[in-house]
This record gives C-alpha cells, sequence and structure tokens, in this order.
C-alpha cells in the first residue's frame, strides 16, 4: 500500500464508457457533450452514487466545441448532481482523460475532494470545420460594420477562396507531420517489419472479440440510443473486426508512405466516437460509503520527447518514472494496458522497454525489459475498440481496473502515447 | 424539473411608502410612494390570495381614496404572496348559493367594481408575479397596464368553464377587447392556462420583466402613464388577418359557428358552460359592453347553481382533499421517504410510461428489461411522450436533454443498490412477479416493491416476500401519462411508512391518488368489470355494438365499452375475466360475446382486429359485422332502447362501487368517485358514482335494481349496503 505525493490514497471505484464506433457511423449526431453526459449518467445510476456527493467533475477532451468550451461544466450539469458542482476540462492529447483522471486524483490526495468524476470524451464525427482566414476577417469587419452600405461593400471583398473551409488534420503544429507519419517514421528508426504490425493488429482485434463475446468488455460499457431515431440501443463497439484475417491486414496499402511505409488502416486505431468516466474516491470515503474499489492508484508520471524525433515514444520514459515512484520493477506488474495509436507505436514503445540507451535518456541505468505479452493487453486496445481522443485514458483505467479484479491480480499499468511527443504511465494496484 | 428555483415575488417588507389604510380582515393594505399608491394584497391565513365578498367593499374604499387624494397620480396592484397573484374566486362561498339570483348578484357586484377601477381617472397597473387566474385575470383586465414577470409560476388564465361557470366579473367582454375574439374564445372556452412570454405576445399583458425588478418597473411606468407619457407602452398589433376576419360582424359570426360546433362536438351537450360563455361573448359584440355585462352576471347567476357546477366543484374539493390526504388513517403520521430513484421493471407499454413521468418529475430512472431490443422500444416510448413536449415548446431542448438523461436502461440489477422504490411492469404471471420480487429483495434490500397488475391480488404477489411490509400495489392507467388516476392497493402486512412514501411519491408524479385495499380487480376493475359484462350480454341478446357504445357516450362515458375493449387490448380483459368470475362468482361472468371474441384471436387496436375494424394506418372503420355471427343471438340485431342499455350497463357499475366501500376495498365515496371518474371517465358531470346514486335517490335505483333483477336474476341484486341506506334514507354525501 502507498500513496502517491504524501497525499491520501486514491481509489478507482468503478468506470463505465458509452460504446466506441467508428466515427461517421452508428454515434455520428452525439456530440462530445452528449457522448460524456452518456457515460456520467450511466457511471452514476449503475454505482448507486448519491450524487450530491460528488465534489469535483473533470474531463478531457482533444478537439474542443467552440460553442461550449468547458466540455466538463456541460457534462457536470446533469440533472443527477446539484448545479453546485464544479467542473473544468482539460487537455494533453490522447492523454486527456488520464490527466483529467490524475488532476482528480491530485484533487483527492491533497484533501480537496473525497468523491470525483473523471474521464473524457470525443466526436470525431462532429469535427468544427472553420472558416477560411479571409472569411473570418470580412464577417467580423461587417459585423461591426456601422451601415448597411458599409456592411454590403465589406461583403463584397469577398473571394471564391476565402470560402474554402478549414479541416483541423491531426498533424503536429511543431513539425507538420501528421500521427501516421510519424508512426511510419518510428516503425522505420525501430525496425519495425510490416508483418510484425499486421500480426499484432490482428491480435488485438481476435481479443477484443473475445472480451466482447464473454462480456469482460461488455461489461465497461453503457447501452445508448442510436441517434438520429433512437428506436435501436447499441450496447457493443462496433470497430472490432472479429474474421478479420493476417492475409487481409496484409493485402492493405500503405496510407501515409506509399512507396516505402508500412502503417495501414488496419494496423492503426481507427478514428471513433466515445465517452468514458470513472468514479474515484477518497480511500476512507469508499470504505465509508460502502463501496469496495477496483483498484487504487499507486503512482502516476508524465513525460515528453522532441516532438520532431519519436512522436509517440514518451511513454518509454513515463513507464519507468512511474514505476520507481511506486518502488516496483516491471516483473511485478500483473496487467498491462498499453494505448494502440499505432501497432507501429506499440512495438517501438515495447522495444525502447528493453533498450539500454532509452533506459539512459530516462536517467536510469538499466533498462525495464520485455513485457510478457500473455500480459498485455488481454482484451485487444485502440485498434480494434477505437479511439476516441479524449476517452480512451478513461476506458483504459476502467478496462484495466476490471480485469485486474476478476483475475485477483495485484499490480496493473497503463501507458498512453500522446501528440506532442507526451507519455503517461500509471501504476494500480488492488490492495 | 429539477430546476425550479425556489419562490420569488413581493415581499411585503420590501413595499417602499407610508401606509395610509389596512383591512386586517381581508389582508388589503394601501400605501403611498412618492405620489403613487400601493395596493397590496396579502389574504391572512392562506397560501394564495382570492376574491370574496369581503375584499369588495375594502377595494371601494381604496379607489376612492385613490380617487380623492391628490398626492396620489397613480396605483399599483400587488401580490405580497410568494409565485402567486390573485387565484381567482373564493369557491366555498360561490357552494353555498342557492338561487340563480344569488350568483347574479355577486357577479353584478364584482362587474361594478371593476367598471368602477377601469373608469377610475388615475391610472393603476397590475404588477403581476405568480397565477393570475379568473376572478384574479379579470381583476387585471380592468387596470391600464399589466406588467408580468417572465417565470414559469406566472400563469394566467380564466379556468371557470372547468368547474362549469363561466367568468363572471366582466372577463367575457374585457378579455376578447383585449386579445382579440379568436384568442379569447380559445381562453374561454377551454380555461387552458398562459404562461408569460405568451400573454405577452397576444397582447394580455404590455410587459414581460423579471421579478425582483417588478415593482420597480411598475412604480417607474406608473409615473409615467400618470404624466401621459405612453412612450413605453407597446400596443398590441393586430394582424391582418385577425382584423379582416373579426372587425365584421360576418366574420364574426363565422367565428361563432365554428366555435359553438366545436363546443357541441367535444361537450357533447353534457356541459352548459362553455355555450353560456358563447353566448355571452356574442351578445356583447351584437349589442353593447353594458349588454354583455348583463348577460354574463344572469347566466353566471344560473350557471352557479346548476348541477353541472355543483359536481364539477364537488370533484374540485375531492381532489384538492385528496392532494392532502397521505393515504394513513386520520390522524396517523410516519416519516415518508423521498424517492430519489425509481427502478421500473419491464420496459413494455406500462413500464415505459411509468418511466416517463417519474422522468419527468425529475426522478432518476433505472429500467430494466431482459433484453437490449425491448429496452430500446421502451426508452423509445419515454422519448416520444418527452419529445412531444419539446415539440409544443413545453420544455426547452436542455429540459428534454436532461429529462432524457434520467433514463438509466439496463439489463441486469446492476445500479439497483440504492433505488428507493421499483414497480414492477412485467408480465401478468404470479411466477414471474414472484421471480422479480426476489431479485429485487435481493438487489435493494431497502426499496419499496410496488407492482403496477391490474388483475392479480397483491397479497398473493407478497406471498414470496421476506418483507410484505415493504410490498403494495401502485396501479396505474393507460397512457400513464395522460390518465391522471394512480390507485394504490395496501394489503393488511403493507406499512403504513410504505403506504405513505407511495403516496407521496405518486402526488409528485402529478396523479390524484386513493388508497385501496387488496381484493380482486382492486376498485376501479372491479367497478368496470359487470358493466363491461353487461354490455356484452346486451350483444348476446341481439343488441348491435356501435349502439351500445353510442348510448354509454350519451351518457356521458368519453368512449363506449366495446371502443374502450378495443383500446386497451382483448387480452388484458380476457386475463382478467376469469379472476373476476373465480373472485364473485356469476354476477361477474363475462358475456358469451366477449369471451367469443376474445377466442376468435382478435386483440384490439394493436392489431388492428377486435369490435371494430381498423385500416393499414390504424384508422378506424365500421363495427366488425363478422362477430355477430359469433353471439348466441346470431347474425340477426334486435335493437335495444338508449335508456335500458344506460340502465343495464351503469346501474351494475353504481352497485358494485357499493359493494366496494361496504366491504372497505375503497376508504369512502369520496374516493369511489375520484377513482371512477379519473380512472374510467365516468361522466365528471355527474359527480360519480356516489355522487349520481345520491342525484338518483337511493329508493329509486334499488327499485330499478329490484326490476332488472327479477329479468336477468343473479346479476342486479341491490347491494347490502345500498338497500340499507336506502331504507333510511341516507344518502351516501351528506
Amino acid at each position: 500500500m502507498a500513496t502517491f505525493g504524501n497525499g491520501r490514497r486514491v481509489a478507482i471505484v468503478a468506470g463505465v464508457r458509452t460504446p466506441f464506433a467508428r466515427s461517421g457511423t452508428l454515434l455520428k449526431d452525439y456530440t462530445a457533450i452528449d457522448l460524456g453526459r452518456l457515460a456520467v449518467a450511466e457511471l452514476v445510476q449503475r454505482t448507486a452514487l448519491d450524487a450530491a456527493l460528488t465534489d469535483l467533475l473533470v474531463f478531457g477532451t482533444v478537439i474542443p466545441s467552440v460553442t461550449a468550451p468547458n466540455l466538463a461544466r456541460e457534462v457536470s450539469l446533469l440533472p443527477h448532481f446539484p448545479k453546485t458542482l464544479q467542473a473544468y476540462t482539460v487537455g494533453r492529447a490522447c492523454a486527456s482523460a488520464n490527466q483529467a483522471i490524475t488532476d482528480a486524483a491530485d484533487q483527492i490526495a491533497l484533501g480537496h475532494a473525497d468523491v470525483a468524476i473523471a474521464g473524457g470524451s470525443e466526436s470525431l464525427s462532429q469535427v468544427p470545420i472553420l472558416h477560411s482566414r479571409g472569411m473570418s476577417d470580412i464577417l467580423v469587419a461587417a459585423s461591426k460594420a456601422r451601415s448597411l452600405s458599409q456592411r454590403v461593400s465589406i461583403l463584397a471583398r469577398l473571394r471564391p477562396r476565402d470560402l474554402v473551409p478549414i479541416t483541423p488534420a491531426i498533424a503536429e503544429p511543431s513539425t507538420g507531420e501528421t500521427m501516421g507519419q510519424s508512426a511510419d517514421k518510428m516503425a522505420k528508426i525501430n525496425g519495425i517489419a510490416r508483418e510484425a504490425q499486421d500480426r499484432f493488429a490482428l491480435r488485438s482485434h481476435q481479443m477484443a472479440a473475445k472480451g466482447l463475446d464473454d462480456g469482460r468488455l461488455t461489461a465497461e460499457i453503457a447501452p445508448v440510443t442510436v441517434p438520429p431515431k433512437h428506436e435501436s440501443m447499441l450496447a457493443t463497439d462496433n470497430g472490432v473486426r472479429r474474421d478479420s484475417t493476417y492475409e487481409q491486414l496484409a493485402g492493405l496499402k500503405p496510407v501515409f508512405d506509399r512507396l516505402y511505409g508500412t502503417v495501414t488502416a488496419g494496423n492503426a486505431s481507427p478514428l471513433t466516437d466515445g465517452g468514458a468516466a470513472v468514479l474515484l474516491m477518497s480511500e476512507d470515503r469508499a470504505k465509508s460509503l460502502g463501496y469496495t474499489p477496483l483498484a487504487y492508484i499507486r503512482s502516476y508520471a508524465y513525460a515528453a520527447v522532441d516532438p520532431g524525433e519519436q512522436l509517440l515514444q514518451a511513454p518509454v520514459l513515463a513507464a519507468p518514472l512511474a514505476l520507481q515512484r511506486a518502488g516496483l520493477a516491471l516483473h511485478d506488474i500483473d496487467l498491462i494496458e498499453m494505448h494502440e495509436a499505432f501497432a507501429a507505436q506499440v512495438l517501438s514503445n515495447l522495444q525502447g522497454f528493453t533498450s539500454q540507451s532509452w533506459a539512459e535518456r530516462g536517467g536510469f541505468s538499466a533498462p525495464l525489459g520485455e513485457v510478457d505479452p500473455e500480459r498485455l493487453n488481454v482484451m485487444g486496445g485502440s485498434i480494434s475498440i477505437g479511439h476516441p481522443f479524449g476517452a480512451t485514458g478513461a476506458r483504459i483505467v476502467t478496462t484495466l481496473c476490471n480485469e485486474l479484479q476478476r483475475r485477483d491480480a495485484q499490480f496493473g499499468m497503463l501507458t498512453v502515447c500522446a501528440a506532442g511527443g507526451l507519455g503517461h504511465a500509471m501504476i494500480v494496484e488492488r490492495t | 424539473m429539477s430546476r425550479a428555483s425556489s419562490g420569488a415575488g413581493i415581499s411585503a417588507a420590501a413595499l417602499p411608502g407610508s401606509l395610509l389604510l389596512e383591512d386586517s380582515t381581508t389582508g388589503l393594505s394601501l400605501r403611498v410612494h412618492e405620489g403613487i399608491a400601493i395596493i397590496a394584497y396579502d389574504q391572512p391565513g392562506s397560501p394564495v390570495n382570492t376574491l370574496n365578498s369581503r375584499v369588495a367593499p375594502v377595494f371601494e374604499q381604496f379607489f376612492l381614496r385613490i380617487e380623492q387624494d391628490a398626492a396620489i397620480v397613480a396605483a399599483v396592484l400587488v401580490s405580497t404572496k410568494v409565485d402567486s397573484w390573485i387565484a381567482g374566486a373564493d369557491i366555498e362561498e360561490l357552494q353555498r348559493l342557492t338561487a340563480p339570483v344569488d350568483g347574479e348578484r355577486l357577479s353584478r357586484g364584482g362587474q361594478l367594481l371593476l367598471d368602477r377601477l377601469a373608469a377610475l381617472k388615475k391610472p393603476v397597473i397590475a404588477a403581476i408575479h405568480g397565477a393570475a387566474l379568473g376572478g384574479g385575470l379579470e381583476v387585471a383586465l380592468a387596470c391600464h397596464h399589466r406588467i408580468i414577470t417572465d417565470h414559469a409560476k406566472t400563469v394566467l388564465a380564466l379556468p371557470e368553464v372547468q368547474l362549469g361557470l363561466i367568468p363572471g366579473a366582466g372577463g367575457t367582454q374585457r378579455l376578447p377587447r383585449t386579445v382579440g375574439l379568436q384568442v379569447a374564445l380559445d381562453l374561454i372556452l377551454t380555461g387552458k392556462n398562459v404562461r408569460a412570454r405568451k400573454a405577452l405576445q397576444m397582447g394580455l399583458a404590455h410587459e414581460l420583466v423579471h421579478p425582483a425588478i417588478l415593482l420597480d418597473v411598475a412604480m417607474h411606468r406608473a409615473r409615467q402613464l400618470a404624466h401621459g407619457d405612453r412612450s413605453a407602452v407597446r400596443e398590441r398589433d393586430h394582424g391582418l388577418a385577425e382584423r379582416l376576419l373579426e372587425e365584421n360582424s360576418v366574420g364574426r359570426a363565422i367565428i361563432f359557428r365554428k366555435a359553438r360546433e366545436s363546443v357541441l362536438k367535444k361537450t357533447r351537450g353534457h356541459y352548459p358552460a362553455p355555450l353560456a360563455a358563447l353566448e355571452v361573448i356574442e351578445r356583447g359584440y351584437q349589442e353593447s359592453f353594458a349588454a354583455g355585462l348583463l348577460e354574463e352576471a344572469k347566466r353566471f347567476g344560473e350557471l352557479a347553481v346548476s348541477p353541472e357546477c355543483r359536481q364539477l366543484a364537488y370533484l374540485f374539493f375531492a381532489t384538492t382533499s385528496l392532494k392532502k390526504d397521505t393515504g394513513l388513517p386520520a390522524g396517523m403520521s410516519v416519516t415518508q421517504h423521498p424517492v430519489r430513484k425509481l427502478g421500473v421493471l419491464g420496459a413494455g407499454f406500462m413500464g415505459a410510461g411509468i418511466t416517463t413521468v417519474a422522468v419527468q418529475a425529475g426522478t432518476v430512472v433505472r429500467l430494466k428489461d431482459g433484453t437490449i431490443e425491448r429496452l430500446a422500444a421502451g426508452v423509445k416510448a419515454v422519448r416520444d411522450v418527452v419529445r412531444e413536449r419539446l415539440k409544443k415548446r413545453q420544455i426547452t431542448r436542455v429540459q428534454f436533454d436532461d429529462t432524457m438523461s434520467l433514463v438509466g436502461g439496463t439489463v441486469d440489477y446492476r445500479g439497483f443498490a440504492n433505488v428507493d422504490l421499483v414497480i414492477e411492469a412485467v408480465f401478468e404471471d404470479i411466477d414471474v412477479k414472484h421471480q422479480v420480487l426476489r431479485e429485487v429483495e435481493e438487489a435493494a434490500p431497502s426499496a419499496i416493491f410496488a407492482s403496477n397488475t391490474s388483475t392479480i391480488p397483491i397479497r398473493d404477489i407478497a406471498r414470496a416476500a421476506r418483507r410484505p411490509e415493504n410490498v403494495l400495489g401502485m396501479h396505474f392507467f393507460s397512457p400513464v401519462h395522460r390518465m391522471p388516476l394512480l390507485e394504490i392497493i395496501v394489503t393488511p402486512e403493507t406499512s403504513a411508512e410504505t403506504t405513505a412514501t407511495a403516496v407521496a411519491y405518486g402526488k409528485q408524479l402529478g396523479k390524484t391518488v386513493i388508497v385501496v385495499q387488496d381484493g380482486a380487480g382492486f376498485y376501479v376493475n372491479r367497478i368496470l368489470a359487470p358493466y363491461l359484462n353487461e354490455c356484452g350480454r346486451m350483444v348476446d341478446e341481439g343488441a348491435s355494438i356501435d349502439e351500445v357504445d353510442k348510448a354509454l357516450v350519451q351518457f356521458g362515458f368519453p368512449v363506449g365499452p366495446f371502443t374502450l375493449l378495443d383500446e386497451v387490448g382483448l387480452d388484458i380483459a380476457g386475463k382478467s375475466g376469469p379472476i373476476m368470475e373465480a373472485a364473485f362468482g356469476p354476477r361477474m361472468q363475462p358475456s358469451a360475446t366477449l369471451r367469443a371474441v376474445i377466442a376468435s384471436g382478435r386483440l384490439g387496436r394493436k392489431t388492428r382486429k377486435g369490435f371494430y375494424r381498423y385500416d393499414a394506418d390504424g384508422t378506424r372503420q365500421g363495427v366488425d359485422e363478422s362477430i355477430y355471427a359469433m353471439t348466441p343471438s346470431g347474425a340477426r340485431r334486435r335493437p335495444l332502447s338508449v335508456e335500458e342499455i344506460q340502465q343495464r350497463a351503469v346501474l351494475p357499475m353504481l352497485n358494485e362501487a357499493v359493494r366496494c366501500l361496504d366491504e372497505g376495498i375503497i376508504r369512502s365515496p369520496r374516493d369511489g368517485d375520484i377513482g371512477a371518474v379519473f380512472g374510467i371517465g365516468f361522466p365528471p358531470f355527474r359527480g360519480g358514482p356516489f355522487r349520481l346514486l345520491d342525484t338518483m335517490g337511493l329508493e329509486n335505483v334499488v327499485a330499478q335494481l329490484d326490476a332488472l333483477h327479477a329479468r336477468f336474476p343473479g346479476r342486479f341484486e341491490a347491494a347490502k349496503l345500498l338497500r340499507a341506506r336506502a331504507d333510511r334514507q341516507q344518502p351516501f354525501h351528506p
């Protein structure tokens, strides 16, 4: 039993998520706010929580809404809660939900909160499309015009090119590289073969299919009605390809580097819509309310690398730090959940765990070592389940803690890579 | 909704200026501040202000002072009640009127007082927060300027027709002249509520302000108007269509004719008030405002002592007294627990309906069914009803989303640990009921378990309970969001706490609740059974289906018995029939026709096949004549008189209601009347079964039953209590 930052121990009581659906499919008419509300409403219901006891709600999202920038506040205005529940939104790219969870955990450890809900949500079907700079300038100027004739003359400045909208790309602002290009580059630097990537992706789908079939994955899913007609309900993820074969995956063309690339739509995580949330409490409060927590947070760490180098390699720096803070070694860990942005990234991260030079870059004398594949992503991961950016962190915490409990195992570790060269790792413990 | 804010309004302590006059009996006061008089109303010992005969002379005195006091330039009329302005006339006082002339005199008094108000040379501003109903709105209409608050509690209406009356203090004349004829007819003939924003739109109010600045704006406007400054007054814009239609006698004649047709269609001639209102308004247009007022007073006086008004007022008081009824024996009080989270088992028609009213009342609902598909259908049904309110702009998009977010669908018992109450609406089978009861006792150990069964005695369900004190029946009527009645069934083992909690929650759902004792059919379905059976027997003998339906609609039921069976579903009737017969013997034996029709596989409207035929869209066609061949009398029909149909159908219902009272199934004739009116649609203008018995005369009823008993032995035997009361000449209502 340990605490981080010398604070109070933080219990992970439960986690719930919406189904994860490929963007543009079944959940496309839900906003990120809707998805967050669906996950949190069911979390409150399913845990039989007296919602009035909640002190704090923190939510993460990657592509914020222009009209409702504080997504967490909109979620916290669910009628289940008193209007006095304070809430804020955080952003740490694909680790945003993790940031929400560690923020909430910090508040509990500090004694500022006893009950907190943390998570994230994302709609990649409802990405804001922006006007061009020229269009924006003209619209702003027109709105300030004092007369109709002035307004007409300003609007007359509009040119056809101003009408071309801007779609935000998933590209690094600092390097201009898309995330797929970065993953392809990592595959080349680390010598990750196409076959290894496709085999890993296949494994992800097979494990996820098993988790859905035997109910382990479905247990964390809140059934939601399917808009716009709301005539049916979705209670499962729709991105898992249970009948995918290696041959099919191997037959796909590389997307980002058509000549020498190895990253394909099949070995990358798909654009996904979904929301996820976890219920955190101080250990004492969980006990006094009669909850048996799934697990406790033992430690966590964040790290970063140069985004121009290996954009998604920072988990290699974060994991040893979190383990050090936990006073544990890799072989102590019973289960590992790694966010699968790309198979190339997971395999690069795993390779980094065994690398002396990466160990030294992190200030450690020896590498973490080999990860036992039997303990890794035992119900698949983001490649198969899907990856709603802001929600994934909370999904991974939930999946890891539920499975630890089912296996009656003691320690779990999770890692998440994120844009900007950021990485996160967390160690959880059962008792 | 959970968004309801705490009460608002003008507080008595915050009134500025110095007191000029005060009347402690009525709670009326007159003060003056910088030349503006403030008339404040705060009726002692009541949460709302009403208008009674005592306030008129006080108002009179105030008006005189305002007129004569040179220091006063204008006046503002306010209520210092929380969220209420003036709720209307004192209905108890109206009940004491005995002759039309008394009512006419009362009405004339009100009219003259308000004429005097309207004629004051100094402007009077009605500053309205909360409900301004009936006489309250008539007072506001006589003021020179109306400012209302932008608040959910601010509603304006002339609801008199709902009590069998018409507005009696000039409302029939002033409202059309304020908002236009068509809008006024809509309001007066239905009595419907107008919310603040709508009131502004239709010109019923001149200004809409936040409650916090109501008094300040009213004082300011009073001063402006006193100085002849009307720059802030926006006059209502009469649209072109309105002017073309309403500002000439031909157009108005069309409007009146259409309104009359619509009233007759709705009331079927049973309710005289809307027609009277129509004629009074018409008189005002044909002759003059003054002539309209005289007619208004005359008709008001007649209606005030009419039997329809008496019965409707009785139902109003009965409903009001049930609102205060805890469901426990008088004098007994226990802790009732709030229901913050409700579990509903079964997402079918009833389960979804119960969920709908619960989430609309702000309760978190855990809705469980066996499969995701059934769950989805249930959630969709909830959504459809709530969405209708969004479409009609009765709720905002945010309120819609919030309401729907309270529905938590599940296929297992996760999330049941903190439900306060579980209502089961699963398949009507005792074993299924027992199974879910045991599951609930496991998943939600402290929850109350309520069954929505309509056929199975609650004590039979409770037999499987470890905690039978937590078990009762909550019998909702279909469709749940429309039917106002909730029948709560208690067994000898049900604890007082359980009963009080269920009753309080039922009221929170907006239902009128009667508590009844356990027994086959409980109360409502029990009195319905002999009625439906006898209707079936008349068809057995050769009466035609539509003839029976028509006769009972003519009696005042909203639909006839066979239409009702088609709507409810013949499978449900098929289930309850044998249960009733087993419990009560031959008098409850289902008719041969009903048995044959059920056996033929007809289920009613839901399968588009019942006593009537339905086309592919579900629109009803004629009677399914092929049914007659299944009846004992065969295809040939032999007409029955309307009187015989009504007598043979209704008397067994009344007789059975008396048995229920005698056996203690219902606690009082009041509950029996309310249960029949709100549960079955027993004609409200007849007041309910017990009121009808009293009206008909018990001896007369017994004589009719005896005659029928001689013709049809076994079904019409007068209830013991009925005969005894007839002998003692003791009516059910004093």
